[in-house]
């Protein structure tokens, strides 16, 4: 098995990295290309950019944005937000992505994950499910569905799904720990690498996670403080976690 | 020093020419006369082939094969120097490198992720085929990472995309690319 890996997440709304908790009060935190680079520098395994408003306010990606990024470092660069075609997904390919994560679209469509997968690659492929207990939400939490977390994650590995990112919306920016249980039920039911996301508030949590997960997003634990990725890293490999 | 990109229309060829511009590297179009060529790995065995067919590539890369010249495969581009592929059922590659890629069997598949190379360090994989060779000259987890054979060097792994580490494997290939002159 690849190394543990740990991935910071920019939250982008209006050309700026945002956070906020449970989905909802996002607060300015800063620049997406210079953290980015600031992470890509300090030892992140992989960066990941999600426009968190396309879908609701109906905009493509931020596509220039997504280019200056991907010039500036030299780690894997996931996009995603408001992605509903392969045309969208190779546009950001084309921008330097080397993976594009589907969320809503998807959800609406489950045939998108097929035709993406058959034309990039599996690896290129990842599928974003925002969970709320063990229950799928889309449009950026805002809209319920009717399929449970495990089921839909197990039907992405079939369509093509080469990693399925899991946020939990209930642990989402309160750092009180990932949930591990619906991370660990997601994990279980597929055989792609699983992303868990929302929560990381110290390093025991990232390592609860690690223990289940294949890799963690890490957000609001870092933005204050891009420092602290190396800090974390330092904390997590004497805790015996084995990161590259 | 210059280097061609061998896009066969499949995606992000950014990163590779983002990565050697970093090294100086000027890119041509000319697949046979640069002092590198480059076969990069995005997407799928069939599609790419079928990528490097249309614009003539393959022939100009057995070519410079025979010629000696050097020839760097990254990922796919590494399972398309092989003889075939086991991916969609069945493709017929390069044949620059004697050996076959194959469906990975353990683990997580796609196999994604930073692993260890031998004694080397930490490289970042995303793939779900192998190469199986005689020509293999690193490892990774038992999977084969390196690969060597004539003027063909090919990783398994993305410098482009392993940060400083891979910076440096990149640069070790233009250096020797320019030592030969």
């Amino acid at each position: 098995m690849p190394l543990p890996r740990l991935i910071p997440c920019l939250d982008v709304a209006g050309g700026r990295v945002v956070k906020g908790i449970k989905f909802q009060g996002l607060r300015d935190v800063g620049d997406p290309v210079e953290l980015g680079a600031a992470y890509s520098d300090g030892g992140a395994d992989e960066l990941v950019f999600l426009d968190v408003k396309a879908t609701l306010d109906g905009r493509g990606t931020l596509v220039h944005l997504v280019r200056r990024i991907a010039e500036r470092i030299a780690i894997p660069f996931t996009v995603g937000g408001g992605v509903r075609s392969l045309d969208d997904a190779q546009e950001l390919l084309a921008a330097g992505a080397d993976k594009v994560t589907v969320n809503s679209a998807a959800l609406e469509r489950p045939e998108l994950v097929t035709e993406l997968s058959a034309r990039l690659g599996a690896q290129a492929v990842v599928v974003a499910i925002d969970a709320d207990g063990g229950a799928v939400r889309s449009r950026a939490g805002t809209t319920a569905t009717r399929l449970d977390a495990v089921t839909w994650a197990r039907e992405a590995e079939q369509r093509g799904a080469g990693e399925i990112l899991l946020t939990s919306i209930d642990a989402d920016g309160t750092r009180n720990g990932y949930d591990l249980e619906l991370t660990a039920a997601v994990a279980d039911a597929v055989d792609v690498p699983v992303i868990a996301s929302g929560g990381a508030g110290t390093a025991q949590h990232v390592k609860d996670a690690l223990d289940v997960a294949q890799a963690a997003l890490l957000a609001s634990i870092l933005h204050e403080d891009p420092e602290r990725l190396a800090s974390l890293r330092t904390e997590l490999r004497e805790l015996g976690v084995p990161l590259r | 020093m210059n280097v061609a990109i061998c896009d066969y229309g499949a995606g992000n060829m950014r990163s590779v020419r983002v990565a050697f511009a970093r090294l100086d590297a000027r890119e041509t179009d000319d697949v046979l006369a640069a002092d590198l060529a480059v076969l990069p790995g995005v997407g799928a065995a069939r599609t790419a082939m079928a990528g490097l067919r249309e614009r003539g590539h393959d022939t100009l890369l057995r070519e410079r094969h025979e010629r000696g010249a050097p020839i760097l495969g990254i990922c796919l581009g590494l399972q398309l120097a092989l003889e075939e592929s086991e991916e969609d059922g069945g493709v017929e590659c390069l044949g620059l490198v004697p050996g076959r890629a194959a469906r990975i069997l353990e683990g997580c598949v796609p196999r994604i992720g930073w692993a260890n190379v031998d004694d080397r360090g930490a490289f970042y994989f995303a793939h779900s085929y192998a190469a199986v060779t005689p020509a293999a000259t690193g490892w990774s987890e038992g999977i084969v990472a390196e690969v060597r054979y004539g003027s063909f060097v090919g990783c398994q792994f993305h410098p482009e995309k392993s940060g400083p580490l891979g910076a440096a494997y990149l640069e070790e290939v233009v250096d020797r690319c320019l030592s030969r002159v």
